[in-house]
C-alpha cells in the first residue's frame, strides 16, 4: 500500500497493522489449511464431500470443539484444565442413569442438569487451585483421576444401552437441520456466546489481562482469584454439556467415555493459535483447530494413508502451530521495536 | 495550607526481618506536588505500596479526607481516587494499548458492553494531552520502556484522580518527554490533584515539587518547603549518617590486573572499561536501574554483550559463556539469591557444593560422603548457622543463605569474585561477617567486584568506587576521594553534567 513513501512513523502504522494482522494470520493459517485438507481429500475422492460425512465430520468435531472452547477460556488465563476428559465421561454416565431412573425427564432439562453437573467439577478444579495455590496442571492431572474412579465406581463395568435412553434424545444425536446436525447447533451457539463475551465484556478482558501478566492484573485490581475459578466453572460446564451430548449422539455409555480427550483438547486448542501461556488466542481459532483435527481423521484413510499416522499429523500440526507462533510474534516484536529509532 | 487529602501517620511494615518502613508520616496536600526522594532501600517504594493498597501497613493508618482508610487492594486504592504509577510499568504485553489503560474500567454501552469505539477515542484524547503518538490499537509487547511509561502515565490521568503517585516515571523518558509529563501534571495539580513525585533527579524533583520529604533506612527525616532546600541539603540528608566501622577493610597489596572489562557494550549499558587487580575491592555504584547488575552479568557470560571484551588473567574470555568464565577463575554472587543462587528446596550440603560436584567426583559419580565433607568445612570457616546440612535450604534465614551463596562459590576458589549486593536484607551482625570475609579474600590475592546499592558498604569496603550513571561509567574515585557526596552527585548524573 504505502510502503513506497515512509513518513517519520511508518513503522509504528506498518507494526500495528502487523500486529493486528498476526490475530487473524492465526486463526486464516488454519482456515488455510482446512481448506487445502478438505480440497485434496475431495480431489482424491468426491465422496469426501458427500452430504453424509459432511454431517459426520461436523458431529465429529462438534464435542471436541465445546472442550476446546471451555478449555480456552482456562488456557487464557495461563492455565489448564486436564480433567475435561473425565468430566465428559462422568456428565455422560450421569444422562444415561438418569433417563434409567426417570425416563420421562425433559430433553431441555437433562442439558441443564449435565451443565451444573460439570459446573460442579469445574468448582471443585477452581476450588482446590484457589485454595491450594497449586498449580491447575497438577491439580486437574489429580481431578482427573478422581473423576474418572468415580466413574468407574457409579458404573461397576455396567455399560448403559441406547434401548435405556428415551428415543425423543437419541434422535436429537442424529438429526440435523437444513443438513447440518442438531448438535454442532449447540456448538456454534456456545461458540458465538462464548466468542462474543470474551470480546465484549469487562470480565473477558480480563481473563486475557491475567493471562497476559498475572502479578500486573493483581496491580490493576482484577479479582484474578475469583475469575479463574469461574473460568474453571465455565470449562466443567460446557464438558457436562458434551457429556450430554455425546450421550446423545452414541446411545452406549460406558466408563470409558471421553478417555483421553483432554490432549485432544489442549492439541485443537494449540493448534487453533491459543498461546499455551495465555493472554492471546480466540475460541474461533480454537474451534477451528478442533475441526482441523477432526478432518485429518477423517481423511487420512480417504487418502489411502494408514490411519496409524494420525498421531504424527496432529502432532506435526502443533509444532508447526507453535513454530508459526513464534515466527509471528518474534517478527512483529522487531516491527515494533522500530520505532524506537525514530524517535 | 489546606488540610491534607491523603496522609500516613506513624506507618510502619515489615518484610520478615526486614523493616522496610518505621513510624513513617506524610501529608499530601490537593494542588500540591510533594517531592520524595532517599537512597535505593530508603522505603520509597514501600510508601507507594502501602498507598497503592498492595501492601497492607503493619501499624499507623493511611488517612483520606481526615478518615482512616482501609485499603484492602489495588482495586480500593482506584475507588477511593488514587492512581498510582509504578517504578516497573505493569502493562499486559498481548492486549493493546488502549485495553491497556482502560482494563477493568472500561467505558461501556448497552447490556454492559464494551464501548470499543470510545476507549480508542479517549485513549487518543489522553496521548494527544501528553503530546505523544500512540496507535491505540497496537499491543503493548514491544514497546520502548519509554513508552510503556507513557501508557502508564496516560492510565494514571485517565483515573482523574485526586491523588497521583508516580514512583520515578522519568527514568526512561527523554527530555522533551518528561517536559510534557510536568506539564500535564502541573495542570492536574492546579485543578486541585495531590500528587507525590518520587525521583533520584533532583533537578526535576525542585522542578515540580512545592515540598520535599526525605526518607532514610525506613525512617521519615525531613520535610521542608522546596524553596527553603538546595540540592546539597538534600543530599546530605538522604546519606547523612555516620560511615560505622562495620566495614572492617583490610589494608591489602593491589596486584597484577586480573579481570579488565574493555568496550563492554549492549542494550543496558554502552562502553563500559574498568581493570580489577588482585587484592583489590572494587565497588560499582549507581541507582537502581544504571546497569550495574547487567554489567556483572555480561561480564560473567550469563548475558550476551554486543561489543567489547573481557579478559581474566590475560586472556580473553568467550562471549556469553557462562562455563568458560568459571573455567578461567570467575564467579559471580547473584543479586536475587532466592532466584538466582540456590535451589531453595534441595539440602544445604548439595547447594553448597553444586558448582563444583565434578571435581568431587571419582569414577562420575558424586559420593555423599565427599559432598557431605566439603559442605562441612565451608559451612564452618563461613559460620553457616543451619540445623543440619541436610535441611532444605529455605529453613535458612537470609542472612545465612547469603553465606551459603558465597561457600558455594569461594569453594571453587575463584580468582576473580563478583558480588551483587552481598548484604542486601540481612541483618548487621551477619553483613560484617560478609564484608570480613570479602576483605579477607582481597588479602588473599583475589579481585573483588562489588555491586552495592548501600552507600556505607561501598564507601566503606572499597579501594576504587566506580559509579554508573544511565548505563554509562561515569566517576572512578579512589578510596580517599570516594565520600556520600561525590558518589551520590555522579549517580544522579550531577557530576556529568557539571
Amino acid at each position: 500500500m504505502t510502503m513506497v513513501q515512509t513518513p517519520p512513523d511508518a513503522a509504528t502504522t506498518r507494526g500495528t497493522r502487523l500486529a493486528r494482522r498476526a490475530f487473524v494470520v492465526r486463526e486464516l493459517g488454519i482456515a488455510i489449511a482446512l481448506i487445502v485438507l478438505v480440497v485434496v481429500t475431495f480431489a482424491v475422492n468426491p465422496r469426501f464431500l458427500s452430504a453424509q460425512s459432511i454431517k459426520d465430520l461436523l458431529l465429529g468435531a462438534t464435542i471436541l470443539a465445546i472442550l476446546a472452547i471451555g478449555q480456552t477460556v482456562v488456557v487464557i488465563t495461563r492455565n489448564v484444565d486436564l480433567s475435561v476428559g473425565s468430566i465428559l465421561g462422568l456428565a455422560a454416565f450421569a444422562t444415561g442413569a438418569l433417563f434409567e431412573a426417570s425416563p420421562g425427564l425433559p430433553i431441555p432439562v437433562m442439558i441443564l442438569v449435565g451443565l451444573a453437573f460439570g459446573a460442579a467439577c469445574g468448582i471443585v478444579n477452581g476450588g482446590l487451585i484457589a485454595a491450594a495455590r497449586v498449580p491447575a496442571l497438577v491439580v486437574t492431572l489429580g481431578t482427573l483421576y478422581v473423576f474418572r474412579g468415580l466413574d468407574y465406581m457409579w458404573a461397576t463395568g455396567r455399560q448403559i444401552n441406547a434401548a435405556d435412553m428415551p428415543a425423543g434424545f437419541l434422535k436429537m444425536g442424529t438429526a440435523t437441520v437444513a443438513g447440518v446436525p442438531v448438535l454442532t447447533l449447540f456448538a456454534v451457539v456456545v461458540l458465538v456466546v462464548v466468542g462474543y463475551f470474551l470480546r465484549n465484556y469487562r470480565s473477558g478482558r480480563e481473563l486475557y489481562a491475567i493471562g497476559s501478566d498475572p502479578a500486573a492484573a493483581r496491580l490493576s485490581g482484577i479479582p484474578t482469584g475469583r475469575r479463574v475459578f469461574a473460568a474453571f466453572v465455565v470449562s466443567g460446564a460446557l464438558a457436562g454439556l458434551a457429556g450430554v451430548l455425546h450421550a446423545a449422539r452414541f446411545g452406549t455409555i460406558d466408563a470409558n467415555v471421553g478417555l483421553g480427550d483432554e490432549l485432544n483438547v489442549v492439541a485443537a486448542v494449540v493448534v487453533g493459535g491459543v498461546a499455551i501461556f495465555g493472554g492471546s488466542g480466540s475460541v474461533y481459532g480454537a474451534v477451528l483447530g478442533a475441526v482441523l483435527l477432526t478432518t485429518i481423521g477423517a481423511a487420512l484413510p480417504v487418502l489411502g494413508i494408514n490411519p496409524f499416522w494420525q498421531n504424527a499429523a496432529v502432532g506435526a500440526l502443533i509444532l508447526a502451530a507453535i513454530g508459526l507462533d513464534r515466527a509471528l510474534s518474534a517478527r512483529v516484536g522487531r516491527n515494533l521495536q522500530e520505532r524506537k529509532a525514530h524517535v | 495550607m489546606a488540610a491534607p487529602v491523603l496522609a500516613l501517620n506513624g506507618v510502619s511494615k515489615s518484610f520478615g526481618a526486614v523493616a522496610a518502613l518505621r513510624d513513617v508520616h506524610l501529608e499530601l496536600r490537593a494542588g500540591e506536588a510533594h517531592g520524595l526522594v532517599g537512597e535505593n532501600g530508603a522505603g520509597k517504594s514501600t510508601v507507594v505500596k502501602v498507598l497503592a493498597g498492595v501492601h497492607p501497613p503493619d501499624s499507623g493508618t493511611v488517612v483520606l479526607d481526615g478518615k482512616p482508610l482501609a485499603l484492602s487492594g489495588p482495586a480500593d486504592a482506584r475507588a477511593a481516587g488514587i492512581a498510582v504509577i509504578y517504578q516497573e510499568p505493569t502493562l499486559f504485553p498481548d492486549l493493546s494499548i488502549a485495553e491497556n489503560i482502560f482494563m477493568g474500567r472500561q467505558p461501556m454501552r448497552s447490556l454492559r458492553r464494551i464501548d470499543t469505539a470510545q476507549m480508542r477515542s479517549r485513549s487518543a484524547e489522553l496521548f494527544a494531552r501528553l503530546g505523544v503518538q500512540l496507535d491505540p490499537d497496537r499491543p503493548a509487547r514491544g514497546l520502548s520502556i519509554a513508552d510503556q511509561q507513557l501508557v502508564e502515565i496516560a492510565k494514571a490521568i485517565s483515573l482523574d484522580a485526586r491523588v497521583l503517585v508516580m514512583d520515578e516515571p522519568t527514568a526512561a523518558l527523554s527530555g522533551v518527554e518528561v517536559e510534557r509529563l510536568f506539564a500535564v501534571v502541573r495542570s492536574l495539580r492546579d485543578a486541585g490533584a495531590a500528587v507525590l513525585f518520587i525521583s533520584h533527579r533532583f533537578d526535576e524533583v525542585f522542578a515540580l515539587c512545592q515540598r520535599i520529604t526525605v526518607m532514610r533506612d525506613g525512617h521519615w527525616v525531613s520535610t521542608d518547603p522546596a524553596d527553603r532546600l538546595t540540592i546539597a541539603d538534600v543530599v546530605r540528608r538522604m546519606v547523612g549518617r555516620e560511615v560505622s566501622q562495620l566495614f572492617p577493610k583490610e589494608a591489602t597489596r593491589r596486584g597484577e590486573p586480573r579481570l579488565e572489562v574493555r568496550g563492554l557494550t549492549s542494550r543496558s549499558f554502552t562502553d563500559v572499561s574498568f581493570t580489577v587487580h588482585g587484592g583489590e575491592i572494587v565497588a560499582l555504584a549507581g541507582l537502581v536501574g544504571a546497569g550495574r547488575s547487567e554489567v556483572s552479568r555480561a561480564v560473567f557470560g550469563v548475558d550476551r554483550y554486543d561489543s567489547g571484551e573481557v579478559v581474566v588473567d590475560g586472556r580473553k574470555l568467550p562471549r556469553g559463556d557462562a562455563a568458560a568464565a568459571i573455567r578461567a577463575g570467575l564467579a559471580l554472587v547473584p543479586e536475587d539469591r532466592r532466584q538466582q543462587g540456590l535451589i531453595m528446596e534441595l539440602s544445604v550440603e548439595r547447594n553448597a557444593t553444586l558448582p563444583r560436584r565434578w571435581s568431587l567426583t571419582r569414577a562420575g559419580l558424586l559420593f555423599g560422603g565427599a559432598e557431605r565433607r566439603a559442605a562441612d568445612r565451608w559451612a564452618q570457616r563461613l559460620q553457616v548457622k543451619a540445623a543440619r546440612l541436610t535441611d532444605p535450604v529455605d529453613t535458612l534465614s537470609g542472612g545465612n543463605q547469603q553465606k551459603l551463596v558465597l561457600a558455594k562459590w569461594l569453594a571453587t576458589a575463584p580468582k576473580v569474585l563478583i558480588v551483587d549486593e552481598p548484604t542486601r536484607g540481612i541483618d548487621i551482625g551477619t553483613k560484617a561477617e560478609v564484608h570480613r570475609l570479602l576483605s579477607r579474600l582481597a588479602a588473599d590475592g583475589v579481585a573483588v567486584l562489588m555491586v552495592s546499592s548501600e552507600l556505607p558498604e561501598v564507601l566503606g569496603m572499597a579501594d576504587r568506587v566506580l559509579v554508573m550513571h544511565e548505563g554509562r561509567l561515569v566517576a572512578d574515585i579512589p578510596r580517599d576521594r570516594a565520600d556520600e557526596e561525590s558518589v551520590m552527585r555522579a549517580a544522579t548524573g550531577q557530576a556529568a553534567r557539571s
